[in-house]
């Protein structure tokens, strides 16, 4: 039950402030800035208890939002809530920034008193939230009685995140494979920790109520539908065990049945109509590593270093990645650098204190490097560096922990229009997260 | 100072800090010093030279960063190089740099070091000034060490310009502050007072400074400096405003000056020459018309200035407080402020008055502002002034308008802040009892004190107010009745019921004649408050429970009915549940007569200091109270002599013999139902449960002092034999104090004397914590009024002339009680040697020492005893005695052991004496005035007349003589006023009979003894010893 919600801009002014509980009081909101926003040393938690309120934060660019409760609540409850206050108020004004807060204020207090009631998280859906929190020009006036009524039925009926009567001249829906990867190397090559967190997006132009299906290469459901098909099981592992990934754990969307997901594996749904979410996984296993960098450092004498940086792209040579970016850390006092590279462009950023090397594009099998001179100030600090790690920007059009999409089948009993009349896209997209190698 | 040239402007610097200015986030920021310091870090490789302006250009860019926050690693050496250059402003960017950042295990210390030595040694004024500046802000010991020699020589030197003397006179004064060892006094010293006489104001006002923080540590080598000082502020206060140039400041002559000077004159007294005292008096005199007259200017500056010297020539003349008419003239000057508006005067003015009230020159002018400070603390609305009107109000209370000032705080304090209520009831708690001139206002004050901020009450508070009902007895009827009306209401405060529940528990009786206030009427009220009270005032109440069922035996069967309900008998706390079942079952099986005696009315408590002053002087800290106590110490001697009640008068402490008699003097109460009569006011103690915890105490100081209260004073009455009618002891028996005791405890049987002995103290002892929980109001602050009321024990003869128990020495350590019995000629004493810590004493050895003559008259054997006692325990020794023929002097026993390593070394003389052998001998008149006529031989005849020590009271007196041993003989002498005794004296070699008489004068209170026994000697001593008694 969050008490109250506050939004403030990065000097700590309060921007939005809406209490919903009376154990949370008009100082709650300086004891934030004062403690967290104004802090002398960096705060670094997203949960921080302030005599005793608890204050949970997410960070937008400059701004911050902050959900406060005296009560002992799911944390990860409230911050799904922040996340997903946030993809609504993308959703209503674009990208989250001070100015868009003060010209919106009203819809956000709006949209406050709709998501959010007495604390308890409410339908946060945007497509349905479009219907009756309207912007600027459309007024409500001009829902007749009808419309009204039958976004009330909407809004408190069984399916709650689409409307009836949607037509589409052309029924049309888009999957994004949207993944990004995470490791840390050891300077040896030895994967200390890797995981992905990946989600399925999707964007469905669907005319009427239709009834989805999905499917994709997830271990325990080719094993359950190999046990319930006439093959064996192991001729089934044999035939899809190849592409078939161990998923750790994943969420959905509310509109997927979690019955049937739980009785017979398979993810059915009545989408929402426009962009959302289906699903959200973590997989740990059998990750494909796209790049793998490979650092040489060499102190020489106590004012010279030099580094040398290898990268190897490890995928498909028909695939290229792109925006890749490699980050050198360099020493707190370094003096002057001098970047030799191969390919792309490399500089040393002094407000970063690193080498920051820039390819556009690399195609798969293909390898790179960079070597840096590194001229040192002696210090009469005795202190050593600690060589922080080397980390990794990129993207690449495949989904590295090998999730295929086997199929996606759409059912309109009542509009005649079938599975094959529908178009379809797939794209696989996976990036860069914290992707760092120990030198 | 070097023309500035035209790139000094560091435009890079100011475009810098313009960058980090416009930053919109902290990230910003960092990514903008991460670049200027890579920026600043390639410029100081070192491949090309820098030249100065850019070296101080970057050095200053780095300053900034630190000061933001930031942590700066490298740039020291291009600082310290800037040090050696020619430039201003490039040196003093280097020694700025230098007193920021500079760390103390720096490599370059050194470096800097020589820096500063070339500087103070070159002939720049600047620079010297500028390393002299360094010197002081970093003022590290390194510093202090390096410089310590040359400052002073720089300071003293003839050639040395103003500015830079002034420097090192702040500069040493800084080191003199952080390093004061490593600064030696020198001849410097000398001439550096000589600097007051210095042309240059701005020297003298940095001298002065110096002066007096030297002065302070070392007040005789700077006596000089007192004429000087005088003639310098005389010269600035009588100068003309315009005389001074630079260092008149808003129409005010030097005022920083005049301040210093006057400050340095506080290190001292008034000055002995008549000249220079008469010139300092004509100065205050001056500084005091000056305020008189209109100001000069209208800005604030202008006034600040002059009362800043103001108040200073105030302070110094209250420290001097030599000069009345000084002192009243200041007085009269805050007296003006007091109103002013200006809020800092206002506070000023009060806390000036304040230490202006404890002179006694003053104190009456000060009085006159009553109303002023009453109407400060009513109305004004800045909470720190109200607080010392509040203290101004505190100091200026004396008996004359105690009450209208105790009224003022009381209803202040219902407005008062929180933080300083409890000050406020500590103060009005003590102000009500010093000044109380009738006893039933101090119990209104208090008992409405307790009303109005009764969680401020602390406990000293209510302890002080039993302590003085129970000492006085003309309040006790009104407090009781007060008390029985203040807890009507229908929501008191739990304070208010431990008083109320105390009261009526020993005074209830006084009240009950009134049918509103009947006994049953009494209990409910109390029983009503019962639930709501915590644990320690249920106990409270429960004693007082028990009190009742004495006081007032037709209640008994409604109190048995609460203390027999589960809710006390079979209650989770354990102390409770312990009173109800003892409390139960004595009541059921005690008679009435030893209810009596175990319920008597407490004993009245020894005077000593109030706690509750111990506990403000500790609240506010060490010389913050001021001590109008000691300055008025000998008004109060006066004013107050007549009651004994108050705070720090001098007779505070009773000696015991004293306080024996007035306990055997109990002015009839008056009251209209008599309070039942017990044989004896012995120990309620006893009876009072023993909680584990409470045995565990170690025997604390406090306990000690009850115990000796207890002890020393009851036994009295016990060995005494009772004056009253149920007493049931015949004087003839052996009278043991325990024996009564054993009464309650156990059966009566014979044997059981030396065991009651043995138990009696132990049980006793352990006891008395309990006792102070519930009953007693002493508290350990009273621990060193404890021991100065028993170092008078160490004389303890007199005490047990006529007992023969009681405590016959007590320290924080140690604690001896004894038990005596004695039979013809032979004596047995028991010595219990309490161990009141709770660390074990080693090496425990005592030795009983009898000088000649007393060596061959007679004869004591003490039994060996063990070397150790544990904490908290008991040992005893038993010591044998024979009287061989009659002695006058008294045996001395040596105590020796080890505590926490230290050899204790105690002396004490046992009270032995002549009377002890004595066997009382009954006789008819007859006989009587036959034996007198035989001994009418002069020499055998001893006669005292003597001055009434104490009341004289027959019951009493008879108490004591048959105390003394001999026989008290009724009917003998034709005046039934007069007493008369017979006694024999055994001796191992000869028997002396002895007759006395004691003639009364109660108009002229004063006794007349007659004492006749067939030894001259024996007649004499025996004179002696019983004339001490009365």
């Amino acid at each position: 039950m969050i008490g109250g919600l506050f939004i403030y801009n990065h000097k700590g002014e309060v921007l939005i402030s809406r209490v919903y509980r009376d154990d949370i009081g008009r100082n709650a909101v300086d004891a934030f800035r004062v403690n967290v926003i104004h802090a002398r040393q960096q705060v670094r938690s997203p949960v921080n208890n302030i005599a005793r309120t608890s204050f949970f934060h997410v960070k937008r660019s400059n701004i911050w939002l902050a959900a406060v409760t005296k009560q002992n609540v799911n944390a990860a409850m409230v911050f799904e809530f922040l996340y997903k206050m946030c993809d609504v108020m993308t959703a209503y004004f674009g990208k989250i920034s001070e100015e868009n807060i003060k010209n919106n204020f009203v819809l956000i207090y709006e949209l406050l008193d709709e998501i959010l009631d007495f604390g308890y998280p409410q339908n946060s859906e945007t497509g349905a939230l479009k219907t009756f929190i309207t912007q600027q020009g459309i007024k409500s006036q001009h829902h007749t009685k009808e419309e009204q009524s039958q976004i009330t039925s909407q809004v408190t009926g069984q399916i709650g995140w689409r409307r009836e009567g949607i037509k589409y001249r052309r029924n049309e829906l888009f999957l994004d494979v949207l993944e990004s990867v995470n490791l840390l190397m050891s300077p040896q090559g030895q994967v200390l920790s890797a995981h992905v967190s990946g989600r399925v997006v999707m964007k469905s132009y669907l005319s009427g109520m239709p009834e989805c299906k999905f499917g994709m290469n997830d271990k325990i459901i080719i094993d359950k539908q190999g046990k319930g098909g006439t093959t064996t099981t192991d001729e089934a592992g044999k035939s899809s065990g190849k592409q078939a990934i161990a998923i750790d754990d994943c969420t959905f969307h509310q509109c997927v049945r979690l019955s049937k997901f739980d009785t017979e594996r398979s993810i059915s749904f009545i989408p929402p109509d426009g962009e959302y979410e289906l699903m959200r996984y973590r997989t740990t296993k059998d990750i494909i590593l796209p790049f793998r960098v490979i650092p040489l450092v060499r102190e020489v004498g106590r004012t010279k270093l030099e580094v040398k940086v290898v990268i190897k792209s490890n995928f498909k040579p028909s695939l290229l990645a792109q925006k890749i970016e490699v980050r050198i850390p360099t020493p707190l006092n370094t003096s002057g650098v001098q970047v030799i590279c191969m390919k792309g462009k490399a500089k040393y950023k002094a407000s970063e204190n690193a080498i920051v090397w820039k390819i556009k594009r690399m195609a798969g099998m293909k390898e790179s490097q960079i070597s840096a001179e590194i001229e040192l100030l002696p210090t009469n600090d005795k202190k050593k560096w600690a060589r922080p790690p080397i980390s990794m920007n990129f993207e690449v059009p495949f989904a590295p922990s090998g999730l295929k999409v086997r199929y996606l089948k759409v059912f309109e009993p009542k509009l005649n229009y079938s599975d094959h009349d529908v178009i379809k896209w797939v794209r696989y997209i996976g990036r860069s997260g914290i992707y760092e190698t120990r030198c | 100072m070097p023309a500035v040239s035209k790139g000094d402007g560091m435009r890079g610097l100011a475009v810098f800090i313009s960058d980090i200015r416009n930053c919109k986030s902290k990230e910003a920021e960092i990514k903008r010093i991460n670049k200027e310091l890579a920026n600043i870090r390639s410029k100081f490789k070192g491949d090309k030279a820098l030249d100065g302006y850019s070296k101080k250009k970057y050095v200053c860019k780095l300053l900034f960063i630190f000061l933001l926050g930031h942590d700066i690693d490298f740039g020291h050496m291009e600082a310290v190089n800037l040090l050696s250059s020619n430039k201003y402003t490039e040196k003093q960017i280097g020694y700025l740099f230098i007193s920021v950042l500079v760390n103390s295990n720096s490599d370059l210390i050194r470096l800097i070091n020589n820096a500063i030595k070339n500087d103070l040694s070159s002939r720049n004024p600047t620079f010297m000034n500028l390393a002299l500046h360094c010197i002081a802000n970093v003022g590290s010991r390194e510093m202090a060490e390096a410089f310590a020699a040359d400052v002073p020589r720089i300071l003293v030197a003839g050639d040395t310009m103003d500015s830079v003397k002034q420097s090192a006179a702040l500069c040493l004064l800084r080191l003199n502050r952080t390093s004061p060892d490593l600064v030696p006094m020198g001849e410097w010293t000398a001439r550096v007072v000589h600097l007051l006489n210095d042309q240059h104001l701005g020297v003298v006002t940095a001298a002065t400074s110096l002066i007096t923080t030297l002065a302070q540590k070392n007040p005789d080598d700077f006596k000089t400096s007192v004429s000087l000082a005088v003639a310098r502020l005389s010269r600035i206060v009588t100068s003309a405003s315009t005389d001074l140039q630079d260092y008149t400041y808003y129409f005010v002559a030097a005022p920083w000056l005049s301040v210093k000077l006057l400050r340095l004159l506080q290190c001292y007294p008034p000055p002995e020459d008549a000249a220079i005292r008469g010139r300092l008096t004509e100065c205050l005199e001056t500084i005091l018309n000056k305020a008189q007259e209109p100001p000069k200017s209208k800005k604030v500056q202008h006034s600040n200035a002059k009362n800043a010297v103001l108040f200073e020539a105030i302070s110094l003349i209250i420290h001097h407080d030599s000069e009345p008419t000084l002192l009243v003239r200041a007085c009269n000057q805050l007296g003006q402020f007091l109103q002013h508006r200006e809020t800092n005067l206002r506070y000023l003015a009060l806390e000036s008055m304040c230490t202006l009230a404890s002179s006694e020159f003053s104190h009456e002018a000060v009085k006159t502002h009553i109303d002023t400070v009453i109407n400060a603390l009513k109305t004004e609305r800045d909470v720190s002034v109200r607080q010392r009107a509040v203290d101004l109000l505190y100091a200026m209370c004396d008996r004359s308008n105690a009450k209208q000032i105790v009224a003022e705080m009381l209803s202040y304090l219902e407005t008062a802040d929180y933080s300083i209520r409890e000050e406020i009831v500590l103060k009005v708690a003590i102000l009500a009892e010093k000044y109380a001139v009738d006893y039933t206002w101090y119990v209104d004050t208090i008992l409405n004190l307790i009303r109005i901020a009764g969680d401020y009450v602390s406990e000293e508070v209510w302890y002080r107010v039993i302590q003085i009902v129970i000492n006085r007895d003309d309040v006790q009827g009104y407090a009781a009745k007060t008390v029985f009306e203040a807890l009507q209401a229908p929501a008191c405060h739990e304070n208010l019921v431990k008083v109320g529940g105390y009261i009526l528990g020993e005074f209830g009786n006084l009240i009950a004649g009134d049918p509103r206030s009947s006994p049953l009427v009494q209990f409910n009220l109390l029983h009503s408050k019962f639930h709501l009270c915590s644990v320690p005032t249920r106990a409270l109440l429960l004693s007082a429970y028990i009190k009742f069922i004495n006081l007032f035996p037709e209640v008994k069967g409604t109190i048995q009915e609460v203390l027999r309900s589960d809710s006390q008998l079979r209650n989770a706390d354990v102390e409770l549940q312990q009173r109800a079942v003892e409390y139960l079952r004595l009541s059921c099986i005690a008679s009435t007569d030893i209810l009596a005696t175990v319920l008597e009315e407490m004993p009245p408590f020894p005077e000593r200091e109030s706690s509750i002053l111990a506990k403000l002087k500790r609240k506010k800290g060490p010389g913050t109270v001021p001590d109008i106590e000691e300055n008025r110490k000998e008004r109060n001697a006066n004013v107050n002599g007549g009651t004994n009640h108050t705070t720090t008068t001098p007779n505070a402490k009773t000696s015991p013999a004293s306080f024996v008699g007035d306990l055997l003097a109990p002015a009839p109460p008056p009251t209209n139902r008599p309070r039942p009569v017990s044989s004896s006011s012995f120990l309620q103690t006893p009876l009072t449960p023993l909680p584990s915890q409470a045995c565990a105490i170690p025997l604390a100081a406090s306990a000690g002092t009850f115990y000796q209260v207890a002890a020393a004073a009851s036994p009295d009455l016990l060995g005494l034999g009772s004056p009253s009618p149920l007493s049931s002891t015949p004087p003839a028996l052996p009278p043991t104090a325990a024996s009564l005791l054993i009464d309650v405890f156990s059966e009566n049987s014979p044997g059981a004397a030396a065991a009651a002995a043995a138990a009696a103290a132990p049980i006793a002892v352990p006891a008395a914590p309990v006792a102070d929980d519930n009953f007693s109001s002493i508290t350990p602050e009273s621990l060193h009024v404890a021991d100065s009321i028993l170092a008078d024990v160490q004389e303890p003869t007199d005490k047990f002339v006529c007992k023969n128990n009681g405590v016959l020495y007590e320290n924080q350590l140690l604690q001896i009680g004894l038990k005596c019995e004695y039979r013809q000629s032979l004596g047995r004493m028991y010595v219990f040697f309490g161990n009141k810590t709770s660390t074990q004493f080693l090496s425990f050895a005592t030795s009983v020492v009898c000088q000649e003559p007393l060596a061959s008259q007679l004869n004591v054997h003490p039994k060996p005893v063990d070397p150790t006692v544990d904490g908290g325990a008991q040992l005893q020794q038993i010591i044998n005695i024979e009287c061989v023929s009659d002695f006058v002097e008294a045996a001395v026993l040596n105590i020796q052991f080890r505590y926490g390593g230290i050899l204790q070394n105690i002396a004490v003389k046992l009270p032995i004496t002549l009377n002890k052998f004595f066997q009382p001998t009954e006789m008819i008149s007859q006989d009587f005035f036959q034996r007198w006529k035989q001994l009418s031989a002069p020499q055998q005849e001893v006669q005292n007349i003597f001055k009434a020590k104490h009341s004289m009271d027959t019951e009493v007196t008879k108490a004591k003589i048959i105390g003394f041993g001999v026989a008290l003989l009724d009917g003998v002498d034709p005046n039934p006023s007069n007493f008369v005794g017979a006694g024999v004296i055994h001796t191992k070699t000869t028997q002396v009979g002895c007759l006395l008489r004691l003639e009364p004068n109660t108009q002229a209170q004063m006794y007349r003894l007659t004492l006749r026994t067939s030894r001259d000697t024996v007649s004499q001593r025996l004179c002696d010893l019983l004339s001490d008694q009365f």
